[in-house]
């Protein structure tokens, strides 16, 4: 502090307890390798045990000076933040351009109290990082006091607040119900677990085989019988599926909170070994997304994900999540609940959309399959290749029905609503008041057909929500009522056929 | 009433010199894929007949393009600006139609690539806060161009709005 800025706060550095966090976390990384020296007792070398020592005090060294040279600040205006020695960097934040706080702790993080403070701006730029600020790590006390001084601001500073009625108290809008675990393995997460129960095995060999031979267990697997080795991966694929996606889910949202808050920020907590707290300002929801992939929705369930400016790309890295999967009564409640609406736009009645945009679909599923197929036939390839392509006829001629069933729209008095998706259903309201524009698209053969696809785009979500293959009068006019005033001054009546219009192209 | 609505086209015309344009640009393109297969031709023609036809269908396509798609574009590629927004019409087998409220608009650049430039033209972009909604109006005359761009740097700043 300097006389001629005595209001200035003081440049702060990080939490010295990181001094211990960067090398056990470093170490941490290397356990599955050090856990196979121990067990198989590898006599190593002195060279090695030495290699072994630079490599910690390199890595101990490197948290020190991180640790020296890192600063950060918050003043009355900015959020500043300086760090590196030989590449020095520094950011720094405008506070009304912050738009997000969020706080999460690994496992190593929590064992020492700390917490990794993520500063936002919302804005995302292609490859620029400028826009964010990582402060790793805070005490957890000084990061949940930084959260709330930083978002209390925001919401003080909005004159113009006016949409959602703010409650002087938190509300709490949904917890977690274990019966939901029932979702799980209907998800991702459990081709997450195999993938990640492969990779592991598959680098513990690796290192494993670099290291001893195991006793021969190598030799031993591959004298195995194949019916064998085919019936163990048919049992042990689907266990590791069912029991890695248990355990991702319940990692993931333990103690899963979703919460209103004083001020206006919605605010999730979950986690049991890593904990998450994401922050999300009401005024910048736009809309929710009631997402409905193939094997979840044939378990009845869905996600809900909040369509909000300032999160970074479609789904904000998941920042937009509001809801584990679960049942998809209570996932359009959700979303109800986070519009503050009594009844979700996005369980409303949409309309369907015409007939002829299945005939697309079907063609589309077909031809390419026919057309596979005859390339097959005339390649150098045994017939029955041929043939077989054709069975994936059925396959997609239900997906392509399923597309269809899936097309609707529908336009309530604060909302857009549309819907679409093969497999993967994707519902969204959108609010009427957060469309920034149209792009109405034709291609050569929605142009015979008569049909367009009209798209709202918006600063929040993914930027762009479309209503697909609609009659080109109807797709107009929804977009006309949508929001009034804004496509209406570009379109024009056919009166007996004839247009009366200044240019009339062709 | 249904097939009654339809979209106008915008009021004005890109310069002429875009047919030029993208005639130029399209040969460039047609030449990127056609040059590796004439010379692989000249190198081992004989022993392989199949590539003198993907070279003769490559031609005749290419040349189709080159002829056909300049002069279809510049019947589609239309702009209009008024008090309240920007609408542009682009594509040729594929239409799109945008608009953009002037309120919501963020940035208005000019890029004029070297092709562009040997021609006099520029294309304005036009971006909103979302990510998905630049308005990009392609083959402009230069002057015109920078007259827009002057013109709607103008009104976006008189227009109040916070563009999200």
């Amino acid at each position: 502090m300097t006389e001629a800025a005595p209001r200035e706060p003081e440049w702060q550095r990080l939490d010295p307890r990181m001094l211990a966090v960067t090398p056990l976390r470093q170490l941490a990384g290397f356990l599955p390798v050090i856990a196979v020296v121990l067990v198989i007792g590898v006599g190593q070398d002195l060279r090695g045990r030495l290699y072994g020592l630079l490599g910690v005090l390199v890595v101990v060294l490197a948290g020190v000076l991180r640790w020296l040279t890192t600063r950060y600040r918050i003043t009355n205006e900015r959020v500043e933040l300086r760090s590196g020695l030989l590449f020095r960097s520094a950011r720094s934040i405008p506070r009304d351009r912050i738009r997000s706080v969020d706080v999460t702790a690994g496992p190593v993080h929590r064992l020492f109290g700390l917490s990794v403070c993520k500063i936002g701006t919302g804005e995302h730029t292609e490859g620029d990082e400028s826009h964010e600020l990582t402060l790793d790590a805070v005490s957890a006390t000084e990061a949940d006091h930084m959260r709330q001084r930083l978002l209390e601001r925001l919401a003080a500073d909005d004159p113009n607040h006016s949409g959602v009625s703010v409650p002087s108290t938190a509300t709490e809008l949904a917890t977690l119900n274990w019966s939901w675990l029932r979702f799980a393995p209907l998800t991702v997460s459990s081709l997450v677990a195999v993938g990640a129960v492969a990779g592991a095995f598959g680098q513990l060999i690796g290192e494993v085989s670099d290291v001893a031979d195991l006793g021969g267990v190598r030799e031993k697997l591959s004298m195995a019988p194949l019916w064998l080795s085919v019936a163990a991966f048919a049992v042990l694929v689907p266990v590791i599926a069912l029991v890695g996606s248990v355990l991702i889910f319940v990692e993931a949202w333990w103690g899963f909170r979703l919460v209103r808050e004083p001020g206006g920020t919605l605010r999730i907590r979950r986690g049991l070994f890593t904990t998450r707290s994401v922050s999300l300002e009401e005024r910048r929801v736009r809309g929710v997304e009631v997402v409905e992939p193939l094997l979840l929705r044939a378990g009845r369930g869905a996600r809900t994900t909040a369509v909000a400016t300032g999160l970074g790309g479609r789904h904000g890295h998941g920042r937009g999540t509001l809801l584990p999967p679960a049942p998809r009564g209570e996932a359009h409640r959700v979303a109800g609940a986070v519009l503050t609406e009594d009844f979700s736009p996005t369980s409303a009645t949409l309309r369907r959309h015409p007939l002829v945009a299945l005939r697309r679909r079907l063609v589309r599923a077909v031809l390419p399959v026919l057309a596979g197929s005859a390339v097959l036939w005339l390649a150098p390839v045994p017939a029955w290749a041929a043939w077989a392509t054709l069975g994936l006829l059925p396959v997609t001629v239900l997906l392509a029905l399923d597309a269809y069933r899936n097309l609707g729209h529908a336009l309530s008095s604060r909302y857009l609503v549309t819907r679409h998706g093969a497999g993967v259903r994707d519902t969204v309201a959108l609010q009427r008041s957060g469309v920034i524009g149209w792009t109405v698209s034709q291609s050569f053969f929605q142009r015979r057909a008569g049909l367009v696809t009209v798209t709202a785009t918006t600063a929040a979500g993914g930027g762009a929500y479309h209503v697909i293959d609609v009659w080109t009068a109807d797709g107009l006019a929804v977009a006309e009522q949508a929001v009034p005033g804004l496509l209406g001054p570009f379109l024009q009546h056919d009166v007996g056929g004839a247009a009366h219009t200044l240019s009339s192209r062709l | 009433m249904r097939g009654s609505l339809r979209l106008r086209p915008p009021r004005h015309l890109v310069s002429r010199r875009a047919i030029m344009w993208w005639t130029a640009q399209a040969a460039l393109e047609v030449a990127a894929v056609l040059i590796p297969l004439v010379v692989g031709l000249i190198v081992w023609g004989g022993a392989r007949p199949w590539l003198a036809g993907v070279t003769a269908a490559v031609a005749v396509v290419g040349l189709g393009y080159v002829l056909v798609m300049p002069r279809w574009r510049f019947r589609v590629h239309r702009w209009e600006t008024t008090d309240d927004a920007v609408y542009t019409s682009t594509g040729w087998i594929s239409q799109e139609w945008r608009v953009a409220p002037m309120s919501r608009i963020q940035t208005v650049d000019t890029e004029r690539g070297p092709l562009q430039q040997l021609f006099g033209l520029a294309t304005v972009t036009v971006t909103t806060a979302s990510a998905a909604g630049a308005l990009r109006l392609t083959g402009l005359d230069r002057a015109l161009a920078e007259d827009l761009v002057e013109q709607l740097t103008y009104t976006t700043q008189a227009t109040p709005g916070d563009a999200t």
